[in-house]
């Protein structure tokens, strides 16, 4: 008897513990509204991305229960019932956000899923999204792929920008700014996001500047940190302009590396991401450098009453000016509260999936950007403009600004729906209004 | 022309650092037989401890720029002997019975505890010190720009190697210590006090790493993750050179760092292979790595 | 007819028994324990090899081939039935080892371990370089169907869940005679001494070879199954941190047992979710100290409680 049953003891166990563990299922009947959160906690994300992000989401949850963020969301919580969030490290990869955002769905039975900044977390969970029928709100994740895949979406929104669009602009940037430009070299890190930046830019580029030459496309892998062989090999290329998509570390080390060594003496470069870094450059990177915040948000922002408000209550609690990836995820907890308020009718319920998704759709709502309308994609997708400028520092007070900002409308830098960004592009950007 | 030495010279700091990286390891696994997967979290313990103190000297204190350089070395080195003596005789003396391949987990247990005790001490913010990196200027080398900083790590380097080839091969210690790479159970019989080699060993190995991280520190921006980075990276240039071999890991990391700058100058689009697809062709040729030794075979 | 012996008997009620709970437990479980399933088959294929001495730093390799021949025969070869792309897995991956293995078997030790690893990272390279495979992004799996049947959404994930419960026992139970039988017996004696082995008139390279073929089969239905049930493929299947994961599970579970990388895989998944719900900035460190817990503790993983208790009781 007792042999037989140590081979069940195994099995007996795992099912146990599977079982048991289920048991603190609390379904989210308890008056709050429960909002999933999924950042970067760690890895080599969570600094400039994953923990910004956080922090706007905390100071904006907080504010938003105590009733104090300023009209038009001055409804307590959201619809006026508490917010509560479960928090979940991004980091893993796709298939253990797969599984996270079922557990996100089942067993903490939440009301919306707001998160995701790889792209190809966000390409995994939107069909899954569809299927188990949960409003999920992509915040910052700018591949393209997402609404050309997912043709037909009810439940996922993105109130962040598509990618394409940071590149756009950038290229419309540098040939505003008429500064020389006969030719471009590329670095950019090598995983889907910069191989799709450097195509979405230089197809862009040639498009606007026909002629332009590409001296060298330079791939080093994914957090490299070092970049000498690089810098040399970009330098013996003496582009005019070096474009690149860099991010987090890898984008600071590039640019105290490649300060050190002259590169830009003689060159500009534009990072699409660079407002992030905006205040750890510290003056190692050099003036002129052309940076952008993936749409009108950070430092790019518009004074408005709602953005003032979160740059001084970000300011009081995290000692620091907020960076893009705070704004992104600011504006996607207003998209999804103004969504659920404008579906609900009266205040204190929490609204139908379906009447979320359907108020969501199209939906206009004012945000720390700005006001944000969601115009793309079937009404899923957020349409804002883009604003790049130059990085400027100034020894004295020890401050960074940005000089020479330009921005460019929603409809002069993003493809009309039916087509992809790659054909508009290649097309000419047919029906672009620029001003 | 300009393309020819830029490679060697891009070529000679990329293998510098690697040496640096692999050091370390190749010590460790040389005398004690541990392939120590934490062995990038002592890197990254060294670029933390460095940079966060280099960070807090430019900030508060107002000394003589110069004097960050000793605070790098000296971060890494208490950094590196305190941690690397804990895990010893805390943890792998009582485990030195065990299998090689056990090892190889018990310092991946390691590797995932480190990881999230540098994030809960340090945080996830990358820091970002480049005082000690900017201060030693440039230098024109015919077309090309260098950073003198960059230049000096190979002499650091240089002196690294230098050092540890000259204890293990001219020195009493560096006797005893091949006594107990060839044989540990006769070397004990004679009278060897293995335990304290061991001990000595691990502590110089994770301070060898944590020298690297924090004289790598002052180039990048530190940030969670730079441990897991350089792992495979200094496994590469250790397996191709022959694990426990100096010389080997000399030769590996010029091969690996010179084959990688020829690889971004000519090719670009292959640079990821190029470390791996090394590994493969000199373990296809010379399964035992360059200078490894071949094993008899026990009957 | 088949006779099976008392292990068999119990991968069978087990296997039943969780297809029952299939009814019973909630979506989000099944869903774990799908995944969990398929990655032990993977860490079936590292164990496989480590009875033998070898230890695999690139299981993640056919894993990876596994995951990408199901989403790739879907969105290239217009193939949707669940079986025949799960085939398509095992044939390309076997393919693939057949090649590998003439080069792998000349490899022991730590080599064995560190020319797996290159090799896995060199997919990995290779995929990242693939736009039209979305890179690091990878890429979404079409919907299939079972037989011309095609269930939609919960539905679907059940029937993957069955399917996978039922091939990873079929698995199990292959696995349970080629431990027992004497071609399996001869793997500990390579482990021990190779040389003996041949001395014996074997040939320890071709015992080696055809592990190898049948690990990277069986990875490969891992793979499958992870594929059919996340719906996403990316390259991360192949990087060396996925292939380290299997190693860990394996060494969680111990070689001794079939049954071991089953509950290995199933208790790492819980340990894990809610090691990352309690403590979403620690989790790494809990899972570090378990395994550190495990090795201290029970040095031939966690089937030594049940074999520890069975050698007191007998």
């Amino acid at each position: 008897m007792k042999r037989t049953r140590s081979y069940l003891a195994p099995t007996a166990l795992a099912l146990a513990a599977a079982i048991g563990f289920s048991a603190p299922v609390t379904a989210a009947e308890n008056g709050k509204f429960r909002v999933g959160i999924v950042t970067f906690l760690s890895g080599a994300a969570a600094g400039p991305f994953g923990v910004p992000s956080l922090n706007g989401a905390k100071l904006v949850i907080d504010a938003l229960n105590e009733g104090k963020v300023p009209a038009p969301y001055g409804l307590k919580g959201i619809n006026g019932l508490e917010i509560e969030t479960v928090i979940v490290d991004e980091n893993g990869g796709a298939s253990k956000q797969v599984e996270e955002f079922r557990n996100l769905a089942e067993r903490h039975k939440v009301d919306a899923v707001i998160g995701y900044i790889s792209s190809g977390d966000c390409l995994a969970i939107a069909p899954v999204a569809e299927e188990l029928k949960l409003t999920t709100v992509l915040f910052d994740c700018g591949t393209s792929r997402l609404f050309e895949e997912n043709k037909a979406p009810t439940y996922v929104f993105r109130t962040g920008l598509d990618a394409a669009i940071d590149n756009i602009g950038a290229a419309r940037y540098l040939i505003d700014s008429g500064r020389k430009l006969e030719s471009v070299a590329s670095i950019q890190q090598n995983y889907a996001w910069g191989h799709d930046s450097w195509g979405d830019f230089s197809a862009a580029i040639k498009q606007l500047k026909p002629g332009v030459k590409v001296t060298t496309e330079q791939l080093p892998k994914l957090f490299q940190g070092q970049y000498g062989a690089e810098i040399s090999a970009l330098s013996v290329s003496k582009p005019d302009v070096i474009h690149s998509s860099f991010w987090g570390g890898d984008m600071e080390a590039f640019v105290l590396q490649g300060n050190a060594r002259g590169l830009f003496d003689k060159r500009t470069a534009v990072l699409t991401c660079g407002e992030s870094a905006l205040d750890r450059f510290k003056g190692q990177a050099p003036n002129g450098l052309v940076i952008g915040a993936r749409g009108p948000f950070g430092a790019f922002a518009p004074e408005n009453t709602l953005s003032t408000w979160f740059r001084t209550a970000y300011r009081s609690s995290a000692e620091m000016d907020p960076t893009y990836p705070a704004f992104k995820m600011a504006q996607a907890i207003l998209g999804l509260k103004a969504a659920v308020e404008k579906a609900a009718g009266k205040p204190g319920v929490i609204p139908a999936k379906e009447e979320v998704a359907r108020s969501f759709k199209g939906l206009s709502f004012e945000s720390v950007s700005g006001t944000v309308r969601m115009a793309r994609a079937n009404g899923h997708q957020a349409l804002q403009g883009i604003a790049y400028g130059e990085y400027k520092f100034d020894a004295k007070s020890d401050k960074a600004t940005i000089a020479n900002v330009k921005s460019y409308s929603g409809e002069c830098v993003t493809p009309p729906d039916g087509t992809t960004a790659a054909d508009w592009i290649k097309a000419g950007f047919p029906g672009a209004q620029c001003n | 022309m300009t393309t020819l030495y830029a490679i060697l010279i891009d070529g000679m700091i990329y293998a510098s650092w690697l040496f640096m990286v692999a050091a370390g390891l190749t010590v460790i696994y040389g005398v004690m037989r541990i392939l120590n997967m934490a062995h990038g979290s002592f890197y990254s313990i060294g670029a933390y401890t460095g940079a966060s103190l280099v960070g807090w000297y430019f900030s508060g204190a107002q000394g003589a720029p110069y004097w960050s350089y000793a605070l790098l070395l000296g971060a890494a080195l208490v950094s590196g002997v305190v941690v690397g003596l804990l895990i010893e005789q805390g943890l792998l003396q009582f485990m030195y019975k065990r299998d090689e391949i056990l090892m190889v987990i018990v310092t991946y247990a390691l590797l995932l505890i480190l990881e999230d005790a540098t994030k809960l001490i340090f945080g996830v913010d990358p820091y970002f010190t480049f005082q000690p990196y900017s201060l030693l200027g440039r230098s024109e080398i015919g077309e090309l720009t260098f950073a003198n900083y960059d230049l000096a790590l190979i002499a650091v380097a240089a002196v690294i190697g230098a050092a540890c080839w000259l204890t293990l091969n001219r020195t009493h210690t560096g006797k005893v210590l091949r006594a107990v790479i060839q044989d540990r159970e006769i070397a004990i019989a004679m009278g060897v006090n293995v335990k304290l080699m061991f001990a000595a060993t691990f502590v110089v190995g994770t301070t060898l790493g944590a020298i690297a991280g924090a004289l790598t520190a002052p180039a990048i921006s530190v940030s969670p993750g730079i441990g897991v980075e350089v792992i495979v990276l200094a496994f590469a240039v250790v397996v191709v050179g022959g694990l426990g071999s100096i010389e080997g890991a000399i030769v590996g990391a010029l091969l690996v760092g010179i084959t990688r700058a020829a690889a971004v100058h000519l090719a670009p689009q292959i640079e990821l292979f190029v470390i791996y697809g090394v590994m493969a062709l000199v373990l296809a040729v010379r399964p035992q790595g360059l200078f490894g030794r071949d094993l008899a075979r026990k009957i | 007819m088949l006779k099976l012996d008392k292990t068999e008997i119990w991968l069978v009620v087990s296997a039943l028994v969780l297809l029952a709970s299939a009814f019973l437990l909630p979506n989000w479980l099944t869903f774990i324990l799908t995944l969990a399933l398929a990655k032990a088959l993977v860490v079936q294929g590292v164990v496989i090899q480590m009875r033998a001495g070898l230890v695999s730093f690139g299981q993640g390799l056919f894993f990876c081939i596994g995951g990408y021949s199901v989403g790739m025969g879907g969105a290239f070869l217009n193939i949707h039935d669940a079986f025949v792309l799960v085939a398509l897995g095992v044939a390309a991956s076997v393919g693939v080892a057949a090649i590998l293995g003439l080069l792998m078997t000349r490899y022991r030790d730590i080599f064995f371990a560190m020319l797996s690893l290159a090799l896995s990272m060199i997919l990995y390279g290779l995929i990242v370089k693939n736009q039209a495979l979305g890179s690091t992004d990878g890429f979404n799996v079409h919907d299939v169907s079972f037989l011309g049947w095609m269930p939609a959404g919960e539905d679907q994930k059940l029937v993957i869940f069955v399917l996978t419960v039922i091939v990873a026992g079929g698995i199990a139970i292959a696995l349970n005679r080629y431990m027992k039988s004497g071609l399996g017996g001869v793997n500990e004696a390579i482990k021990e001494n190779e040389i003996r082995v041949e001395f014996l008139g074997l040939s320890p390279r071709w015992i080696l070879y055809a592990n190898y073929l049948f690990a990277a089969g069986i990875s490969a239905v891992g793979g499958a199954f992870t594929a059919l049930a996340t719906g996403h493929v990316d390259p991360e299947m192949a990087f060396w941190t996925t292939s380290g994961e299997f190693v860990f599970i394996a060494l969680l579970g111990g070689t001794s047992h079939v049954a071991a990388p089953f509950i290995a895989a199933v208790l790492f998944a819980l340990v894990r979710t809610y090691a990352l719900e309690l403590a979403p900035h620690s989790w790494q460190m809990i899972l570090g100290f378990v395994l550190l817990a495990i090795i201290v503790f029970l040095p031939k993983g966690l089937w030594s409680l049940v074999a520890g208790k069975r050698r007191a009781a007998a």
